[in-house]
């Protein structure tokens, strides 16, 4: 038995130990890697009527792979580019959400971590309480706000600031700023974490020594908050490139996302098979992104778990 | 030694709510001076150095450098660098960079800058120590390595906030001299912060002995040793017994004070107190462990006190005898060893004299704590 086995059982007894072993491997195996696995395994499948699953014809294949790159055989075009640019533009556009996400949160949290007294704790629960509206509640009220006869829109015209309503739906922006909204707690919470571990003398030294404010942010205080802020990073942007609700509510007719080309594979054309090869494809693109970009800024595995 | 920047607190109020910190502070420190304030902890020392190096506002009177105002010039600007009780040195910069990160914000180019870090590293005896990180070294060399980055940003006047507190007793004594000689040959101003006595006096060329947000005596170590303003100053810096009682008859500058258990005993009146000092008033008197002396039995007097030895110890350098002292305090006497044989006095009564200039007599007044 391996050290670190032999010390959990010392410390939590057999039958504890062996209980809280068991839920574990539960919880990992048949709850996320078993499921998952049989994704995997559907997506190098063909998609067959019932009858047919175990015959003949029920072989491994890269059809569904191709399928995303090539389109279906003996179509018009050479490329699927039609899924491809939603592919792309997805991932182009939930780097964007993450950038602006971490903008925007990187100030608040560093207010948070840094400044001291009771009101933050209020602001902390203000942060919160809106999460506990759920996920479409709040991009219908988001449409409320952008739709063309919103609230933003009325503002404007009725101000004479614009002649015509603007499209916020189709030019995306409201579909942006749902994103934003919907994970910037995911985004504020591990670097607030970090940054309230900062020793308040390092920015004050820094200060001393004569640093301008925006030096100490970038020599002192963002080294120090890189773990948190990878950790938000990573989170808001997979999170981003996987969601579906805010898409499908604030994306103009045109913008698809490529999470809702899945969700019409699965659903609408009932092909599983499909679906999950597309769904399996944005996954390890993903993984591969966030792996490319931790290792471009020098932020190891371990960090993200701060 | 006038040839640096001097610092002068005119009329210092600093209040947090309610609270004042510090009280009406004026103090004038000289241009390349060694300054230290001397207190204990709580009583201010950090919130002055604050307000000096520009992180906190007055809230009255002035903070002047080089005879200039310092009202509303902000910590980045002014000729001062401050080493924080805690060091901050910033832990992902390798110690070079720590080291000189004022010229970074300068702009100085990195072939510059390693090259000062070198010299700076030669001098702190550390050379090529400048690619480590902070948690790489031990303390006494993190402790260097702070002094570093602070002298490297040439200022006029170093602020140090107790920079000793975290270091082994061996390492503090020897960082004293260290940092002596470090400001003997920069010939800056530092003023320094530290509720240790022997600190203060082993450094400064003058001293504030400070008591919950009053600076009650500034002078140079050996008047603030020998000489003492107040009973606070007296019982804070060195060991010090303490006689408690009422002025009997003043003569001049010597006053004779009948003490509550030793009978009346004489003593020289403290120089700021001359003058001061009337018949009637509750006084106290001070004298030193050392400064007693074993009388023939027999001998009495005004400057002779009889006591009760509770017990003896021999400490190297010196034997030391506690007797019975005043309420449950004892009296400590502190004979030095030269080779000389040693009776023990446990349980018998014993004289103790004194020279009347060795005894301080004060205004009664509120007492260090232990
Ligand atoms: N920002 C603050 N707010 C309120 N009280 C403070 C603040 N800073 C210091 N104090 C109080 O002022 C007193 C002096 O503190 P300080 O200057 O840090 O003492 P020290 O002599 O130990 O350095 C302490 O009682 C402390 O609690
Ligand atoms: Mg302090």
């Amino acid at each position: 038995m391996p050290g670190f086995l032999k010390e959990f059982f010392n410390r939590n007894g057999i039958g504890m130990g062996a209980a809280i072993l068991g839920f574990v491997l539960f919880w990992t195996i048949g709850l996320i890697i078993l499921p998952q696995l049989s994704m995997l395994d559907f997506s190098f499948r063909p998609n067959l009527p019932p009858p047919e699953i175990g015959g003949p014809k029920d072989v491994y294949t890269l059809e569904n792979y191709k399928y995303l790159v090539f389109g279906p055989e003996g179509g018009s075009q050479d490329y699927n580019t039609v899924d491809l640019r939603v592919f792309f533009r997805t991932l182009v556009a939930a780097v964007c959400v993450t950038i602006f996400n971490l903008i925007i949160c990187y100030p608040i949290a560093y207010y948070l971590g840094q400044t001291e007294g009771s009101h933050i704790r209020i602001f902390a629960i203000m942060l919160i309480i809106p999460y506990w509206i759920n996920e479409i509640l709040r991009a219908f009220a988001l449409r409320i706000i952008f739709g063309e006869t919103g609230v933003l829109n009325t503002l404007f015209v009725g101000l004479g600031i614009w002649d015509v309503p603007f499209d916020f739906i189709r030019n995306d922006i409201a579909l942006y700023a749902g994103l934003g909204y919907a994970y910037i707690l995911l985004m504020i919470f591990p670097m607030y974490n970090v940054i309230e571990s900062l020793d308040r003398n390092q920015i004050e030294a820094a200060r001393d020594l004569g640093a301008p404010w925006w030096r100490i942010h970038w020599r002192v205080v963002i080294p120090y908050a890189k773990p948190g802020i990878s950790s938000g990073c990573t989170m808001v942007f997979m999170l981003s490139a996987g969601a579906l609700a805010a898409p499908q509510i604030l994306g103009g007719p045109s913008s698809l996302w490529f999470t809702q080309l899945i969700y019409q594979q699965f659903n609408d054309n009932n092909d599983w098979p499909q679906g999950a090869a597309y769904a399996i494809v944005l996954l390890v693109t993903c993984i591969l992104f966030v792996l490319a970009v931790m290792r471009l800024f020098k932020v190891n595995m371990g960090d993200i778990g701060k | 030694m006038s040839a640096g920047v001097g610092v002068d607190l005119e009329n210092l109020w600093i209040r947090f709510g309610d609270f004042v910190a510090v009280r009406d502070a004026n103090v004038n420190i000289n241009g390349g001076e060694f300054f230290s304030f001397l207190g204990p902890s709580g009583c201010g020392k950090t919130t002055i150095l604050r307000a000096v190096s520009g992180f906190l506002d007055p809230s009255e009177g002035n903070v002047l450098i080089g005879g200039k105002n310092m009202k509303g010039i902000g910590p980045n600007k002014r000729p001062t660098a401050l080493i924080f009780q805690n060091l901050a040195l910033f832990p992902l910069m390798k110690i070079w960079e720590n080291i000189t990160f004022s010229m970074e914000i300068k702009g100085a180019s990195a072939a510059q800058r390693r090259k000062r870090a070198d010299e700076l590293l030669d001098m702190i005896a550390l050379p090529g120590q400048g690619d480590k990180l902070p948690s790489e070294l031990s303390g006494g060399q993190r402790q260097r390595v702070a002094i570093a980055r602070a002298l490297c940003a040439e200022p006029d006047v170093l602020l140090l906030d107790e920079p000793l507190s975290a270091l082994d007793l061996k390492l503090r004594q020897h960082m004293r001299t260290e940092l002596r000689e470090i400001q003997q040959r920069v010939g800056i101003t530092f003023i320094y912060i530290t509720h240790d006595q022997g600190e203060a006096l082993t450094m400064s060329d003058s001293i504030a002995v400070m008591r919950a947000g009053v600076i009650d005596q500034i002078a140079d170590g050996k008047t603030i040793y020998n000489d003492p303003n107040t009973a606070f100053a007296a019982s804070f810096v060195g060991e010090n017994n303490v006689f408690r009682g009422k002025v009997k008859k003043v003569m001049d500058n010597e006053v004779l004070i009948s003490t509550n258990r030793s009978g009346d005993l004489v003593a020289r009146v403290s120089t700021a107190n001359q003058g001061k000092m009337s018949e009637g008033d509750a006084a106290m008197m001070f004298i030193r462990p050392e400064a007693f002396t074993i009388a023939p039995t027999g001998a009495a007097g005004d400057h002779f006190v009889t006591a009760r030895v509770n017990h003896e110890e021999f400490e190297g350098n010196a034997f030391n005898i506690f007797t019975e002292g005043e309420g449950g305090k004892e009296i400590k006497v502190s004979i030095p060893n030269h080779g000389q044989s040693f009776e023990d006095h446990t349980g018998q009564n014993i004289t103790l004299e004194y020279e009347t200039r060795n005894a301080v007599a004060v205004p009664a007044g509120e007492l260090a704590a232990e």
